[in-house]
């Protein structure tokens, strides 16, 4: 095996023109190479999957069978296990707050974008790397030294961050308002802090990727739609994620030093705060200008995932690829102004509610552009159901199901009844956690072959897929009843309120669904594993699709292409063309090779 | 398996602006985003009411001239370097230094005035926005001096020159961003008390 040291930046001076080997750590641990790292970000990604998922099991044991003796787990909790063998009721806190914490940044945000953009940018836009490798490769220590700080925040006595993923004040401000407020959340604004650089430096790197290193004829009309779904997704993350840091700092003052940005006069134990002044509603307003866009960071690469799978698997060109990227773009730019319908009901006045609800409301034209546009994509398709498609269809499916709730979530009227109810849970669980996660799956499963050589098993891909489509309906299916009964997230029990005593039954069911549907992941996480090292070879272009990183080696090489990158002659979804050889046509395939399909405007 | 890239010049010359630039032109927009949710919480925070109303420190004024002296020297460093003008670059460069300097300890200067009129970081929201502000700004312009210092012993090796200009302009950029975040910052708070 060879490795080339490739020199793109033409005004710097290099010695080494030589051919050498890199070391290990080089190669594997500290790497600059963008394959390398997304590798990286995907396998610490599968760490915190698993890590944050069996938090939220051990959190349904509590929901479903409320008297469960749970001593056998005694080694794992040690001393967040009551006597009787149940879970503590602050650390079930701690558990929700740690799932959400988990789920969101470090799986769904650092798992997904840092895999799927640092794999797929420079692979499809035809670039031997990064903007700045260092930089890649500072992104992800940073994102590893914050995984690694909010995993030893879960060991310490007083228990880690449990105010909910949102954090907000005075619950978390104040130490002595919990026992996770204290140590647990300082680590948690640590571990942030150290998480939002690793964002940053990873998303101007793709910015500044995708705008200067595209190769010789790919214009932006000719960029894939992962791309573009990789590219506003960095926008927003470049613009949202210093107001969670400025957000963060001031709530660090507040706590460490005593000012009064969020804590006004509060009594504890008969006692005032020294605290005179400061606005909760603040901090809300903060974390939420990047919280809203946050979940778009969430699912927009999931849907150009899917926009590439769902072509290339329905052999035929996207449904109105224009106007994806249109609804890609509205959805970033609503995305910013539509942060307060998460504080309908914190005495906002309701005109100001009225507009944020328009604004919300207005959020689901392009979201329905996109779901119109897979589904005229799959119409009359010749469809391969490989894993990846299956995935992306049920990502589809989530969609709208879970998109049809936020219709109603988002009118202030309706909100004020199902405002932090499990019916908010519902809805987000399916639309933006089930659904990236699947997306998630579904870009392993599409580029496996490209990632590692070899091809991921299909049967066992089937049925990881049935179990977990299955699964996440049962699961969050029921959780809408609830909800609109009224019940609150976040609760450690059901049991203690007799209007809630009818939903035993129901709990119990939802959590074995969550039990079935999370042991169905390790199908997954066998499948990967295994295929890495035991799976079939793959062929150079296993999904006929085309796409520029199809034209690499199989296992790509420092550099990407051993030769010269290729130049990009089409649009990327020229499937089943009507009068072409094969049915698809890969980008760098010229007009003038392939007369007899083309339209009369493309003729050179 | 000797494989060596094939590296065509045209491929290089497709990068439409230099990388490194447009990095650190996307780290100012973070930047940009950081001080303009910190304003904006100012005017949120205000609106509630329960806002202490002080004099603005002289010294934050003084502050705003020295950062425009050091801006205009900056540029001159610049200028001086295109021109070939190796003297006249350390010499600006140095004088931008010196400038910089004075700059943090007016603005620290500003913070005993502060004190000294009651104003403490621990109390009223208005006086900690005014130090946190204040602090994060020179938070930032410490990592512009350093960038400055590394020019500038660049530019004592020879190694800024009219053929060698990224460096340079990158650290101008930095520097007027720096000057024009302050100005902004001063304006909104005289503005905005």
């Amino acid at each position: 095996m060879s490795t080339t040291q490739i020199h793109v930046e033409t005004d710097v001076h290099h010695d080494d023109h030589d051919h050498h080997e890199l070391s290990f750590i080089q190669k594997y641990i500290f790497s600059e190479d963008h394959k390398v790292i997304a590798k990286q970000f995907l396998i610490t990604g599968i760490f915190w999957a698993i890590l944050g998922g069996g938090m939220s099991i051990l959190f349904r044991l509590q929901l479903g069978f409320p008297d469960m003796d749970l001593s056998i787990l005694k080694p794992i909790l040690g001393e967040w296990l009551t006597p009787a063998g149940k879970i503590d009721s602050e650390f079930y806190l701690a558990l929700v707050t740690m799932h959400g914490t988990i789920m969101v940044f470090f799986v769904l945000t650092a798992g997904l974008s840092g895999t799927f953009s640092n794999f797929l940018i420079p692979l499809q836009i035809g670039a031997r790397d990064m903007a700045s490798g260092f930089m890649n490769m500072l992104s992800y220590w940073f994102f590893f030294l914050s995984s690694v700080i909010m995993f030893i925040s879960i060991f310490i006595e007083t228990g880690p961050a449990s105010g909910g993923w949102t954090i907000y004040p005075p619950l978390s401000a104040l130490p002595e308002a919990m026992s996770g407020s204290g140590l647990g959340m300082t680590l948690w604004l640590v571990s942030m802090v150290f998480f939002i650089a690793s964002t940053l430096m990873g998303g101007i790197n793709y910015i500044c990727t995708v705008i200067n290193l595209r190769t010789e004829g790919l214009s932006f009309s000719r960029l894939p739609l992962t791309i573009w779904a990789f590219f506003i997704t960095a926008i927003i993350g470049l613009l949202s994620f210093p107001v969670l840091f400025s957000a963060a700092l001031l709530l660090v003052f507040d706590r460490s030093f005593g000012t009064s940005f969020y804590l006004s006069d509060i009594y504890i134990a008969g006692e005032a705060l020294p605290n005179i002044g400061g606005s909760p509603i603040l901090f809300q307003h903060l974390f939420w200008f990047l919280g809203h866009p946050e979940v778009y960071i969430v699912i927009l690469p999931a849907l150009g995932i899917t926009s590439e799978i769902i072509s290339t698997n329905s052999r035929k060109p996207i449904f109105g690829y224009r106007a994806m990227i249109g609804s890609i773009i509205g959805i970033a730019v609503l995305s910013f102004i539509v942060w307060a319908h998460h504080m309908f009901v914190t005495g906002m006045n309701p005109f100001l509610g009225s507009i944020f609800m328009f604004l919300t409301l207005i959020i689901a034209i392009p979201s329905a552009v996109k779901v119109f546009n897979y589904i005229t994509t799959l119409w009359r398709g010749n469809i391969i159901l490989t894993p990846a498609m299956l995935f992306s269809i049920g990502l589809v499916s989530f969609f709208i199901s879970g998109g049809l709730t936020g219709l109603f979530l988002g009118n202030s009227a309706i909100d004020i009844n199902v405002h932090d109810t499990y019916f908010v849970v519902a809805h987000f669980h399916i639309v933006m956690g089930s659904a990236s996660f699947f997306g998630m799956l579904a870009g392993v499963y599409h580029w496996f072959p490209k990632m590692f050589g070899r091809m991921m098993d299909e049967k066992l891909g089937h049925i990881h897929f049935w179990i977990s489509f299955v699964g996440v309906y049962m699961v969050f299916f029921p959780l809408h009843y609830i909800g609109l009964a009224g019940f609150p997230r976040r609760y450690y029990s059901f049991t203690a309120f007799d209007a809630f005593q009818g939903f035993t039954d129901l709990n119990t069911y939802v959590s074995i669904a969550a039990i079935i549907t999370f042991g169905a992941q390790f199908i997954f996480v066998f499948n990967f594993f295994y295929s890495m090292w035991r799976g079939q070879r793959a062929p150079e272009n296993p999904w006929k699709s085309n796409t520029l990183e199809w034209t690499t080696p199989i296992e790509p090489g420092h550099g990407n292409w051993p030769g010269e990158i290729p130049a990009v002659h089409r649009w990327p979804y020229d499937y089943s063309k009507p009068g072409a050889k094969e049915d698809f046509i890969p980008q760098h395939i010229p007009y003038s090779d392939t007369p007899e399909s083309n339209m009369p405007h493309e003729e050179e | 398996m000797e494989a060596k890239a094939q590296i065509p010049r045209s491929e290089s010359q497709m990068l439409r602006v230099n990388p490194k630039k447009f990095i650190l032109w996307l780290f100012l927009v973070s930047i940009v985003m950081i001080f303009i949710s910190m304003t904006s919480a100012y005017i949120v925070k205000r609106s509630d009411g329960d806002w202490l109303i002080f004099d603005l420190p002289e010294a934050l004024l003084y502050s705003t001239f020295i950062i425009i002296a050091s801006s205009i020297t900056m540029h001159w460093g610049y200028l001086s370097a295109r021109a070939d003008s190796i003297s006249k670059l350390k010499v600006a460069l140095s004088l931008t230094f010196v400038l910089s300097l004075a700059f943090l300890a007016t603005q620290f200067y500003g913070w005993s005035q502060l004190v000294d009129n009651d104003v403490y970081f621990v109390g009223n929201a208005a006086g900690s926005f005014i130090y946190v502000l204040t602090g994060l700004h020179a938070f930032h312009l410490i990592t512009g001096i350093i960038f400055l210092v590394i020019v500038l012993i660049s530019a004592s090796k020879y190694k800024v020159h009219s053929r060698k200009m990224l460096q340079i302009e990158m650290c101008t950029t930095y520097w007027h961003f720096l000057g024009g975040l302050w100005v902004y910052l001063f304006l909104f708070l005289s503005l905005y008390n």
